[in-house]
């Protein structure tokens, strides 16, 4: 009897944690309102913990929850009775009795609720944040440390995009086939800058920022799951399942940076690997390629090192390549100036981020200037690769590679 | 929902338009409202003479002080508008897309503030 208080939060927080996005997706997806269906929710889990403890966990705890959370929505209306309000409330109550369901009847409106979240209409900075926030249930303050806002700013902004998806009137939908790739697009964006973030913690210190990235994973999964037709969809969640394989041996046991190139294999979590490979196999067979796939082939041809011993740079060079013609950016660039510079030379490698010189934005980008360091010292050309590791070392923010491009330099000399 | 299609156009550039442009603009914005109309989507939409016909009102210390000319001099001017019913934002921008000035220049697509949605809350 003591432990039931115990095991009545655990259970609700496991529904939580298993139904959290299914059910707001469900409430969210007939109003459009999405802080009126957190609201209710978060009622629906109040009253869960007050009332399971003494009756029990219902058999059917999804439903219960739901039951309880549209009861709230119904009085809600109730509340602010107007001729309009008074239409809406009635179809509530019809559906609420037409829909007396199990859990396995909920139907997964996940999908839905993201592509709302990153509709064209909503600013693409705060889609990440708000598909966090639905689907996972995560509160601002955790969002806003995750990406580095304060937790004020963080939730303001989430507020204001929940009442655009209301105001505005963005539909819950999976968009027609014509439109799907743009769209998903955005909503595997939203998911690998969720990835991405929980990634530039290596070495997984802010634990906040760590399990983003498993998070990253998890909505990777749901959407591979939802949609697994969709190469791009397999094709994201291969890219950070290889990166995720690496991830502890991406320092090491003094906590300093490793390169790629150099790490030990055996460190490497094989079983993801191999599921990264499925998956992009997978992708291959549906015909249609794009930018996550081509970066998830680029880890592919990294990571056969485990296995022939060497690194194809040619093969990653041509990836790069294809890369450039349908996803260009600055780091796409770079990257594709270093394969150059292990398939031709370091003088082709330079020839290649000096066409890049006249971009602004690689004046402060850490990479572009590492890049340009290792490849001017391949050539002994000591002064400009001291300069161009001092303009490195004084843009990165990590410690460990930063002492990382401090050993470099200092080797230069010898 | 119901939205607003707001029409800028630059009308010192539509003043300098050939005749044959303007017909041919004429012709598009007919069978646009026509398009409207016939999917029933159209619930209004109006011309506005050119905003040199403006005139401003504004009530200071009890007295009207009557303007001749816009508020604000800009750009582009408000030409014209067409109210229409979508059923969300995504349908609303198939429509505006459509609208002849927005190949030539930018609409602005507001949703009306509906009554009921502006009861306070509680």
């Amino acid at each position: 009897m003591d432990d039931s208080p115990r095991i009545a939060r655990a259970a609700a927080e496991a529904a939580a944690r298993q139904s959290y996005g299914k059910l707001l997706a469900w409430l969210a997806a007939r109003s459009r309102d999405v802080a009126a269906a957190e609201d209710a929710l978060a009622d629906a889990f109040a009253a869960a913990l007050e009332r399971w403890p003494r009756s029990g966990v219902p058999e059917r705890p999804e439903a219960w929850l739901l039951a309880v959370a549209r009861r709230r929505g119904v009085d809600a209306v109730r509340r602010r009775l107007t001729s309009e309000a008074g239409r809406e409330h009635l179809r509530l109550i019809a559906e609420e009795a037409e829909a007396r369901m199990t859990d396995e009847d909920l139907p997964d409106e996940r999908l839905r609720l993201m592509f709302a979240c990153a509709h064209p209409a909503i600013d693409p900075a705060v889609r990440a944040p708000l598909i966090l926030q639905t689907v996972l249930g995560f509160d601002a303050a955790a969002i806003g440390a995750a990406f580095l806002v304060p937790p004020a700013t963080m939730g303001q902004r989430l507020v204001r995009a929940k009442s655009r998806i209301r105001e505005t009137g963005i539909p819950f939908r999976v968009p027609e086939r014509a439109e799907l790739g743009e769209r998903l697009d955005a909503v595997l964006a939203a998911i690998y800058a969720t990835f991405a973030e929980g990634w530039l913690d290596p070495a997984g210190t802010e634990t906040r920022r760590r399990n983003l990235a498993t998070e990253g994973i998890w909505l990777g999964r749901l959407v591979a799951s939802l949609l697994p037709e969709e190469p791009e969809a397999l094709g994201l969640l291969s890219l950070m399942l290889f990166a995720e394989a690496r991830r502890a041996a991406r320092r090491d046991a003094s906590g300093d940076y490793v390169p790629l190139a150099e790490q030990d294999h055996a460190l490497w979590d094989h079983a993801l690997v191999d599921e990264a490979e499925a998956l992009l196999r997978r992708a291959a067979t549906l015909g249609a390629i794009g930018r996550y796939q081509l970066e998830a082939a680029v880890q592919s041809a990294h990571t056969a090192r485990r296995l022939t011993g060497h690194t194809d740079w040619e093969a990653i060079r041509e990836l790069y390549d294809a890369l450039l013609a349908v996803a260009a950016s600055p780091v796409v660039a770079i990257n594709r100036a270093v394969a150059i510079a292990e398939v031709e030379g370091a003088v082709a490698g330079l020839a290649a981020l000096y066409v890049l010189g006249d971009d602004k934005r690689l004046d402060d980008y850490q990479p572009f200037w590492a890049a340009r360091a290792g490849l001017l010292a391949r050539l002994g050309q000591v002064p400009q690769a001291t300069e161009a590791y001092d303009r490195a070392i004084g843009l990165e923010r990590d410690p460990a590679l930063r002492r990382f491009l401090q050993e470099r330099r200092a080797a230069l000399r010898h | 929902m119901r939205y607003i299609i707001l029409i800028n156009s630059d009308e010192a550039a539509m003043a300098n338009m050939p005749v044959e442009k303007i017909q041919q603009m004429s012709a598009a914005y007919g069978a646009y409202t026509e398009a409207l109309k016939k999917s029933g989507v159209w619930l209004a939409g109006e011309r506005l003479r050119p905003s040199q016909a403006t005139t401003s009102v504004r009530v200071a210390d009890g007295k009207t002080s009557v303007i001749d000319g816009p508020y604000a001099d800009t750009k582009e001017q408000l030409a014209g508008f067409y109210m229409i019913e979508a059923a969300d934002i995504d349908t609303a921008v198939e429509w505006a897309a459509r609208c002849p000035a927005a190949s030539v220049g930018t609409v602005e697509l507001r949703p009306i503030w509906e009554m009921a949605d502006y009861m306070p809350k509680q």
